[in-house]
């Protein structure tokens, strides 16, 4: 992939941004590609996004055939009646997280690296919200009565259930969908009044003078801007908490062998950074080099993206081991029987397997810096660790299910052509989403980055970049 | 030369974050009031320099958190004890730890969009005309430029004095601004 940003090649830094950018040359590198004309977009930009509308095709069809047919298409019985759907549900909602704790948790605590990846890993946050939203729904049987899961005064005089963790999904996600799109909004505010001034014709001119509302950057404006700012990311880290505490709830309120754990939320959201962190490094590593971002996603990013990576799988991994000691230790025997059966058993003990590679095996070496600093292996890694997720998964819903109490009432799960097919498409529409931003919107929050220079030229740790710098050299990494 | 009535202000450009800074200070306590600053980027120190009072966005946020959790909360307690009991497992009608969650995304959910949407209406947005954008080069001031307005309608506004005066701030352009 050829940089359509016309600069020299250049050195990697591991730097959190390269100390001679300005905050013009900021501006151009992240605007420049934006603002190529449609005709001059560049090859690789078609070739991915027509693969991703093509996939997005195969999810439209898949869809009304859903419709058409009810959910008899896919391989969802009994007794596993959440197959599939629920899976690649709890997988892209996983993913999701990830953008919320770089842009929010991070902010919180003062983590500078965060500010260059913010932008595209909200926009990964909401698009990969939007796949994991469409699953429950669909798989409803009648999608389009899906509000009566909302309180609202109606003519059966009816209300939810609202002690059913199924209902505090909807709240979770509906608040996390829109809390995320309204900090992303925000945040693109000033970045929407730059690209307004920038424009050069009248459409563009036009539609980011609309999205910017007018914004003009007052230093009242500003101070207003940055407590609402900092509230939302205050309140955005424990609302992503709660979904995905929430969704774990979601099997642990119920009674089945493996799923009745109290360690479900914790290890279900380190579960969800651990996916979303491996994701943000799937779309990062491409993004820089296709639109030359090299100076402001540097490999400190990468590195520091990897190394919580690595942290929380070896949470998840701990998960795995207390959900079997508990198994053991509860005495109970379906539990037992249940974790024998997921290890060992015949017709999953494959998947656990797999699981164990993905998640334990393949992330080891990430503890070398060697490692880290070289994007094609955190590349692959990520990608066995995205695997590695939906395997997990995989294994809670389809092991527990399938063997639960009674042998009479064992049976067996197998995905059909139609389960296969709405997974590939949930990929069209978040890649579709993804080729879309980063073609029309900053993939990087400019505003911030400047701010992030200005503050770099002051309080820079020059002293500690200094001692990094030689600590690198010596090992022969870029500085 | 525009009609004194005519005048929004007048407008003096700078160079660097660091530049402005001072140069706000000094216009405060030339006591100079009704200014402004544009800058591309938020300046940490920039708003006291040019004497703004605190947001109050914080207090705004959490009395509107504080009714999201009572809504969230009543709106379960009367649907499923209330109006409609709802025997479920023979918990009692009010188990309040199942209404926990729900209660808590109300909370964030009010909370979060009264801090959106609360900061862009106090900012007056959307508002696609603004009298300082008819500043020349005024598209800079989200690329690298940063700007300092005295309006005219400050009590101690004189125009030439307030030229001269900002003239003497080391700008790199100072302009008047009509409406």
């Amino acid at each position: 992939m050829a940089s359509i940003s016309g600069k020299p090649p250049f050195k990697e830094t591991n730097r959190v941004i390269v100390k001679s950018e300005t905050f013009a040359s900021i501006d151009d590198s992240v605007n420049k590609p934006i603002e190529t004309a449609p005709f001059k977009t560049p090859l690789w930009w078609w070739i991915g996004f027509f693969m991703a509308a093509s996939l997005l095709g195969v999810y439209l069809v898949t869809i009304t055939m859903l419709i058409t047919k009810g959910i008899g298409i896919f391989g969802n019985n009994q007794p596993v009646a959440w197959g599939f759907p629920i899976i690649n549900f709890v997988w892209w909602i996983g993913i999701g997280h990830a953008g919320t704790l770089i842009s929010a948790a991070l902010l919180l605590f003062r983590q500078p690296w965060r500010t260059s990846i913010n932008r595209a890993a909200e926009a990964m946050t909401i698009f990969a919200v939007v796949c994991a939203g469409l699953y429950p729904i669909l798989h409803l049987g009648r999608p389009w009565v899906f509000y009566w899961l909302a309180p609202y005064p109606n003519t059966f005089g009816l209300f939810p259930q609202f002690r059913s963790p199924l209902d505090w999904d909807l709240f979770a996600i509906s608040t996390y969908a829109s809390v995320s799109i309204l900090f992303w909004y925000i945040g693109l505010v000033p970045d929407f009044a730059t690209l307004r001034d920038r424009a050069r014709n009248t459409f563009m001119q036009w539609f980011y003078s609309l999205l910017s509302l007018g914004w003009n950057g007052s230093a009242k404006a500003w101070q207003r801007y940055m407590r609402a700012y900092l509230i939302l990311a205050a309140l955005s880290f424990p609302l992503v908490l709660s979904v995905h505490s929430t969704i774990a709830m979601d099997f642990a309120v119920g009674q089945l062998p493996g799923w009745n754990n109290t360690i479900m939320p914790p290890y279900f959201v380190a579960g969800a950074v651990f996916a979303g962190f491996a994701m943000v490094n799937i779309l990062a590593i491409p993004l820089r080099k296709a639109f030359g971002l090299e100076r402001l996603i540097t490999y400190r990013h990468i590195d520091n993206s990897s190394k919580l990576m690595l942290a929380t799988g070896m949470i998840v991994v701990y998960g795995y081991a207390v959900e079997l000691f508990m198994a053991w230790y509860s005495g109970v025997e379906f539990e037992r029987y249940m974790a024998f059966n997921r290890v060992l058993g015949t017709d999953h003990g494959w998947a656990f397997a797999l699981l164990i590679f993905c998640n334990l095996i393949a992330i080891q070496p990430l503890w070398s810096k060697r490692v880290r600093q070289n994007m094609t292996m955190v590349f692959i890694i990520s990608i066995i660790v995205s695997i590695g997720m939906w395997l997990e998964r995989y294994v809670i819903v389809v092991v527990t299910l399938t063997k639960d109490f009674l042998p009479g009432s064992w049976g067996d799960y197998v995905a059909t052509f139609w389960d296969y097919s709405m997974y590939l498409g949930s990929f069209g529409l978040f890649f579709t989403l993804w080729f879309l931003f980063i073609r029309l919107l900053p993939s990087i929050a400019t505003s911030e980055m400047k701010e992030l220079q200005h503050h770099d030229s002051h309080h820079g740790s020059d002293y500690y970049e200094e001692q990094r710098a030689e600590e690198f050299s010596k090992k022969g990494l870029p500085v | 030369m525009s009609e004194a009535a005519n005048l929004y202000g007048v407008v003096a450009k700078f160079g660097s974050p660091e530049t402005i800074l001072a140069a706000a200070q000094q216009t405060k306590d030339a006591g100079y009031e009704n200014i402004e600053a544009y800058t591309p980027f938020y300046i940490e120190g920039l708003d006291d320099n040019l004497g703004h009072a605190p947001t109050r966005l914080g207090w705004v946020v959490l009395m509107m958190g504080i009714t999201g959790l009572l809504t969230g909360f009543f709106i379960q307690y009367w649907s499923n004890a209330v109006f409609y009991p709802l025997n479920i497992g023979g918990k009692p009608l009010n188990s309040w730890p199942n209404f926990i969650v729900i209660t808590f995304e109300c909370t964030v959910l009010f909370s979060a969009f009264t801090a959106g949407l609360f900061m862009l209406g106090r900012n007056g947005l959307p508002r696609p005309y603004h009298p300082i954008f008819n500043t020349p080069g005024f598209e800079d001031a989200t690329r690298d430029k940063f700007f300092l307005c005295i309006e005219s309608k400050d009590e101690n506004f004189e125009l030439e004095k307030v030229k001269s005066f900002l003239s003497g701030l080391n700008p790199e352009d100072v302009a008047e601004v009509d409406y």
